[in-house]
C-alpha cells in the first residue's frame, strides 16, 4: 500500500459566492462554499480547492472570511488560490486557516516569489498553478505547451513544461496543471501534457482541466498525475466524488 | 498547544476543539507547563522549527514535563524535532532528543509525501486503537527517521513505533509513555484523525 490518488474538488468563489453549481438535496444553499465543503468532506474528497475569481480586490476580506469559516468545520486540507501576490497574501489565507495556498499569474511577473514564498511558509504548503495550452500559431515553444495568462486566452510565450521544472527549482511543493485547452470541454485530462510535466519533475502533480466522466481519471493518473482535480463535473452532479473513487479504484489505483 | 511561530495552528486547535479539548494556544512557560496536555505542533524547516522552539524555551518545558509524566503530543515537525537531530539540505541541526535517531530526506520518486497513507500500527497501540488497519492519514513532508531500533531493556518499556510508507519505510507515529507524536497531521485527516486525538485525549491524558 501506499500514498492514495487525492480526488479534488475545486470551487469556484465570487465575492465570498460558489460561481456556478446546482442544488444537490442535501443542500440548503449550493451557492455558500462552507456548506459546499462540508458536503464534498462528507463525499469523500481527499482535499478541497478554493479558487478565487473576485475580480475586485477590495472583496479580498470576504475570500478570507469564507476560508476561516471553511476551516472552523472541515477537517481535510484545503487549497486556496487566485489573485494571489505577495508573501503578505499567502500569509494572510495561511493565517485564515488555508493549508496550501495556489500562486498563479503573479509568479509569471515575477518568478523570485515562489522561492521567497517558500523559504518563509515551507515549499509544503506552496503551489504553483499552471494554466498551459497547446501552442497553435504564433511562435512556438520548445514543448509546445505555453503558459496563458487571462483564463487561458493570452499567451506568454513561456514554455509551461519548462515553467513547471523551474517552479520546483525555486522550492514549490507541488504543481497544479490546468489545461486550458482541455478545461470545460469535459473530453479527458490533456494526457501529454501530464506526461511531460511528470517527467521534469518529482513534486506531485495535480491533474486538472478536462474531466467529463469516471473513466477519464485512471489515465490521468497512468500519465503521471498523482491528484486530480475538477471543478464543473462535481459543481453540476455530472459526477459524485464516490464515483469517481470507485473507477479509480476499478483500474487499479490506490484510493481513500 | 504551544505557539512558537510555526504555521497554521489555528487547524489543530480546531481539531482538538472537536474532539472536547479546552485549549489555550501559548508561548507562555508556566501555562505550557500546567496544561494537562502539552501539543507541539510544526510545519516547514527542521533547523526553523527548532530556533522557534528554543526561542521560547520549548525544549526545557518537555523535559520538565515529561520529568513529571505530564503528556506531550508532537504532530509532523513537532514530531521530528523530538529525535537527536535533523539533517537538511546539508544542513545538521540538533533536536530535543527524546529519541534516537536522524531525521533525513526520505528515498522517493515523488516528494513530499503529500496525500493520504495507510500506517503499521505496533500491537498495543493508544492511539490507532479502534481504527481498521487500512485507515489513512495525511501526511505533508519530504524528512522523516528511516531507521529506528528502539534498544532493549528490561526496566523499560520500549517505545511503540508506528511505520508507514513512501519510497521507503519511515516513521509514522511514536508512543512513549508521556511523550508521543505522529508524523501526519491528525488535525487534517478527518474523522480517522479525530479519532487519534480522542485516543490521545482520554487514555494518555486521561
Amino acid at each position: 500500500m501506499g500514498v492514495a490518488v487525492r480526488v479534488i474538488p475545486c470551487l469556484d468563489v465570487d465575492a465570498g459566492r460558489v460561481v456556478k453549481g446546482v442544488n444537490f438535496r442535501e443542500l440548503r444553499d449550493a451557492g455558500d462554499p462552507v456548506e459546499m465543503a462540508a458536503v464534498y468532506d462528507a463525499e469523500g474528497a481527499d482535499e478541497l480547492t478554493f479558487l478565487d475569481v473576485t475580480a475586485s480586490s477590495g472583496e479580498r476580506e470576504t475570500m478570507y472570511d469564507v476560508v476561516r469559516r471553511t476551516a472552523e468545520q472541515v477537517f481535510i486540507p484545503l487549497t486556496v488560490g487566485g489573485g494571489v501576490r505577495s508573501c503578505d497574501d499567502v500569509d494572510t489565507l495561511l493565517r485564515s486557516g488555508a493549508d496550501k495556498v495556489s500562486i498563479n499569474t503573479a509568479a509569471i511577473a515575477r518568478p523570485e516569489l515562489l522561492g521567497e514564498a517558500a523559504r518563509r511558509f515551507g515549499s509544503q504548503c506552496i503551489v504553483l498553478s499552471v494554466d498551459a495550452r497547446r501552442v497553435t500559431g504564433g511562435a512556438p515553444t520548445p514543448s509546445g505547451f505555453e503558459v496563458t495568462t487571462h483564463g487561458g486566452r493570452r499567451g506568454t510565450g513561456i514554455d509551461a513544461i519548462e515553467w513547471a521544472a523551474r517552479g520546483q527549482e525555486l522550492g514549490v511543493g507541488e504543481i497544479l496543471l490546468n489545461s486550458m485547452d482541455a478545461d470545460g470541454t469535459r473530453a479527458g485530462f490533456d494526457l501529454e501534457m501530464i506526461e511531460r510535466v511528470r517527467t521534469v519533475v518529482d513534486v506531485p502533480v495535480i491533474a486538472s482541466g478536462g474531466a467529463g466522466k469516471v473513466e477519464d481519471f485512471v489515465p490521468a493518473v497512468r500519465a503521471g498525475a498523482d491528484a486530480v482535480l475538477a471543478a464543473s463535473v462535481f459543481h453540476f452532479g455530472v459526477l459524485r466524488i464516490g464515483e469517481v473513487k470507485d473507477a479509480l479504484r476499478a483500474g487499479g489505483v490506490e484510493v481513500r | 498547544m504551544l505557539d512558537y511561530g510555526s504555521g497554521n495552528l489555528r487547524s489543530a486547535e480546531r481539531a482538538l476543539r472537536r474532539v472536547g479539548a479546552e485549549v489555550t494556544v501559548t508561548a507562555d512557560a508556566g501555562a505550557a507547563l500546567a496544561a494537562d496536555g502539552l501539543v507541539v505542533p510544526g510545519v516547514g524547516a527542521f533547523a526553523a522549527c527548532m530556533a522557534g522552539l528554543a526561542g521560547v524555551d520549548g525544549p526545557r518545558i518537555i523535559e520538565r514535563r515529561l520529568a513529571g509524566g505530564r503528556p506531550v503530543l508532537g504532530i509532523c515537525v513537532g514530531m521530528q524535532v523530538l529525535f537527536d537531530h535533523g539533517v537538511e539540505w546539508g544542513e545538521h541541526t540538533d533536536g530535543c532528543g527524546q529519541w534516537p535517531g536522524t531525521v533525513e530526506r526520505i528515498k522517493a520518486g515523488v516528494l513530499p509525501h503529500m496525500g493520504w497513507n495507510t500506517v503499521r500500527a505496533p500491537s498495543g497501540s493508544v492511539l490507532f486503537s479502534g481504527l481498521d488497519a487500512d485507515t489513512r492519514f495525511y501526511f505533508v513532508h519530504s524528512f522523516g527517521v528511516r531507521r529506528w531500533e528502539p534498544a532493549a531493556s528490561s526496566v523499560l518499556r520500549p517505545p511503540l513505533v508506528a511505520w508507514a510508507h513512501h519510497g521507503e519505510d519511515f516513521v509514522a507515529a511514536v508512543e512513549n509513555g508521556a511523550l508521543a507524536a505522529t508524523q501526519f497531521h491528525p488535525e487534517k485527516s478527518g474523522d480517522a484523525g479525530a479519532t487519534v486525538l480522542r485516543n490521545w485525549l482520554r487514555d494518555v491524558v486521561g
